[in-house]
């Protein structure tokens, strides 16, 4: 269980710490104005944001090549947008316009792209590990040599399926890399308060599964434990388990008044920005000035801007449509 | 040649594995116990560990793994061991199976085959004895198929695996010894149409999967007593054929559906439904409906007998129907 240590938070190449830094902004940036949106009624439903916890995706999907397989969970804005879904498509589909990525039919907690392997955007707690397991398996049996990654939080560890998945996954020996995102929290629940054993990789590994916890809110760690891991699965190594520690900085949801948490607490967690420690890390490195930093946040801020107007000009799909896709419009194969 | 229902089952699997390298079969003892009715015997030995595969008791999670083989290109076929356990994975085939294509805008489908035992009848009481298959024609996104023949135990798997979307396919427990002639050379049978098992004019008896050799035997009986049934197999219970059932009432103008689920919220309730919303004015008596009777499927013989639909009440309801009292 003991991994890679966490490395200083000093890139080795400080234009690929802007990179990174860029990436956890653009769905920093894209979120809060999800926020803002949500309160002007402009998406609807649930709207779960992932703020705080970017440093996790950032750095867990830029260890992938573009033939791996993605799947998430219903926080998976930031995931998708990582992962090369246009941030035009992921507002327009909160907006429920068929220029979405899924034509509006899905929505905030369900995004899907068949372009970049994307399989969601899945909103029952640990549905999607079951389904990453076959999709890795399938990768096997054909003899691809992809790695499937599957996201899910620590609520997900008390679920049938996470101990289904896990021990399916160790059995059959598959290319998946199963990446817990720890906030402590399954909405109001906390992690003491609802298993027995807290130690996440601990119980990987009972399964057999290689596992090891990270400091999720270090960008640079999370992107050097999941590289080894993702090198570890692809070379044959078997399925891997990353426990990546981190929190979330707003609510569970747009419903959600945080009765079950202090608000010291909080303060304490957003101490560790993972956006600020890698920007000030960076500064103080002499790796990261003013003005490059004026300009990743403009770069992120045009972005969302230009993904808001994509979103505002798109379209109804029309109701005739409605029972489109219950069944597949051609029936070969 | 000779052939039970069993073999005419195991047939339609080995043909898919030759056919397609992209075909396993996956579930729980289908492999090394030889599948728990004995479905899958020899299958390991022919087509090896790989695609001949045994999961761990894991019905969600192997159930699961099967929908993302089907979305990674594989053409699983995933086998429940009986209908109550697949309520361990009614997670994945409602809220993945069902819903992905439809929820991802068109852009995921899943090539997806569930074969599971369905029905009572062989005394092995509650929590193996149920008829849920009406419960799954329920839900958008699936197709549920019922054979109720060689033909059909044969030429049904290779069809529903060519099909983009799931397709779950119920076989009646109590038909697996049920032996007839099959065509050597029997092959694919379409899963669209719902098929006249046996022609008549005076009463329309609509029903499905084990019940219909009971249906049968029912309408010879009718046939003694002066009352010309027509036996209709539905084949497929989502999309329910309803031109098939709408022209078969058309002609006979009276009905009796027969099926071995609950009468409540049932199948047998929609397509009671579906005839009198579509065929009341050429009705000339009520929907007649023979069902299980709203319990638990009990263990003892007698009591298990009394809850099913038996040829005597299948007669009773068709004279009912026909006016022909006896
Ligand atoms: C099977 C299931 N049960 C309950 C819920 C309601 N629910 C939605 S999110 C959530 C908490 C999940 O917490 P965790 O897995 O830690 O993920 P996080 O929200 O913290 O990212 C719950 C209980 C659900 N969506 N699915
Ligand atoms: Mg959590």
């Amino acid at each position: 269980m003991t991994g890679p240590l966490s490395p200083s938070l000093r890139p080795r190449d400080p234009g690929h710490g802007r990179h990174l830094l860029l990436q956890m902004l653009r769905v920093r940036r894209l979120e809060e104005r999800c926020v803002e949106l949500y309160s002007a009624a402009k998406i609807r439903g649930f709207l779960h944001v992932y703020i705080g916890e970017e440093a996790v995706a950032a750095g867990v999907l830029e260890s992938l090549s573009a033939d791996d397989t993605v799947v998430a969970t219903y926080r998976e804005h930031g995931h998708a947008l990582l992962r090369g879904v246009p941030a035009g498509a992921i507002l327009a589909e909160m907006y429920g316009r068929v220029e979405g990525c899924c034509r509006g039919r899905g929505g905030s907690m369900h995004l899907f792209d068949a372009a970049t392997n994307f399989y969601g955007g899945n909103a029952i707690v640990a549905g999607g590990l079951p389904l990453a397991v076959g999709l890795a398996l399938a990768d096997k049996m054909s003899g691809r040599p992809h790695v499937t990654v599957c996201f899910f939080g620590e609520g997900a560890v008390a679920e049938g399926e996470f101990h289904e998945s896990l021990n399916l996954a160790a059995l059959w020996d598959l290319p998946i890399l199963f990446c817990c995102e720890n906030n402590l929290y399954a909405m109001g629940t906390a992690l003491v308060r609802s298993e027995s054993q807290t130690d996440l990789a601990l119980k990987a590994a009972s399964y057999e599964v290689s596992a090891w916890a990270v400091d999720g809110m270090d960008v640079l760690a999370v992107e050097q434990a999941a590289r080894t891991a993702v090198d570890a699965v692809r070379s044959g190594a078997g399925p891997h388990f990353l426990e990546f520690r981190t929190y979330r900085f707003r609510a569970h949801s747009m419903f959600d008044p945080e009765r079950y948490r202090e608000k010291a607490e909080v303060v304490a967690w957003q101490a560790r920005d993972p956006i600020t420690l890698l920007r000030s890390s960076m500064e103080e490195n002499g790796q990261l000035t003013a003005d490059d930093w004026t300009q990743l946040q403009s770069e992120a801020e045009s972005e969302v801007a230009a993904a808001v107007k994509f979103a505002e000009s798109g379209t109804l799909e029309p109701v005739e449509d409605l029972t489109r896709f219950v069944y597949s419009e051609r029936r070969a194969p | 040649m000779k052939s039970s229902y069993r073999e005419a089952v195991r047939a339609g699997i080995r043909d898919a594995l030759q056919r397609d390298p992209r075909v396993f079969l996956m579930g729980e003892d289908v492999g090394a116990y030889g599948g728990s009715f004995a479905v899958s015997l020899g299958l390991l030995e022919e087509f090896g560990p790989e695609r001949i595969r045994d999961t761990p008791l894991s019905e969600s999670g192997f159930v699961g793994a099967g929908i993302g083989a089907a979305l990674g290109g594989m053409r699983p076929i995933v086998e429940i061991m009986t209908v109550n356990f697949s309520l361990l994975a009614l997670d994945q085939i409602v809220n993945n199976a069902a819903s992905l294509l439809h929820m991802s805008g068109g852009q995921f489908h899943v090539p997806l085959v569930i074969r599971m035992t369905t029905g009572a009848g062989r005394q092995l009481g509650a929590q193996h004895s149920h008829s849920l298959e009406g419960w799954y024609a329920h839900i958008p996104g699936l197709r549920i198929l019922v054979p109720a023949t060689l033909e059909d135990a044969r030429g049904m798997l290779w069809t529903a695996l060519e099909d983009p979307d799931p397709v779950l396919i119920f076989e009646h427990g109590s038909l697996y010894n049920v032996t007839g002639e099959l065509d050597d050379g029997a092959g694919p049978v379409d899963i669209d149409t719902a098929a006249i098992r046996r022609p008549g004019g005076d009463v329309s008896l609509i029903t499905y999967g084990g019940t219909l050799p009971a249906v049968l035997e029912a309408a010879e009986q009718l046939a003694d007593a002066g009352v010309d049934a027509e036996v209709l197999d539905l084949r497929t219970l989502r999309p329910l054929d309803d031109d098939a059932i709408l022209a078969s009432v058309a002609k006979t103008r009276r009905s009796v559906v027969v099926d071995e689920g609950w009468r409540s919220g049932g199948i047998s309730a929609e397509l009671s439904a579906r005839i009198t919303e579509n065929a009341f004015y050429e009705l000339d008596a009520p929907v007649g409906r023979v069902c299980s009777a709203e319990v638990p499927i009990p263990y003892a013989r007698h009591m298990e007998a009394a809850a099913l639909p038996s040829v005597e009440r299948i007669v009773a309801a068709a004279r009912e129907v026909t006016g022909n009292g006896g």
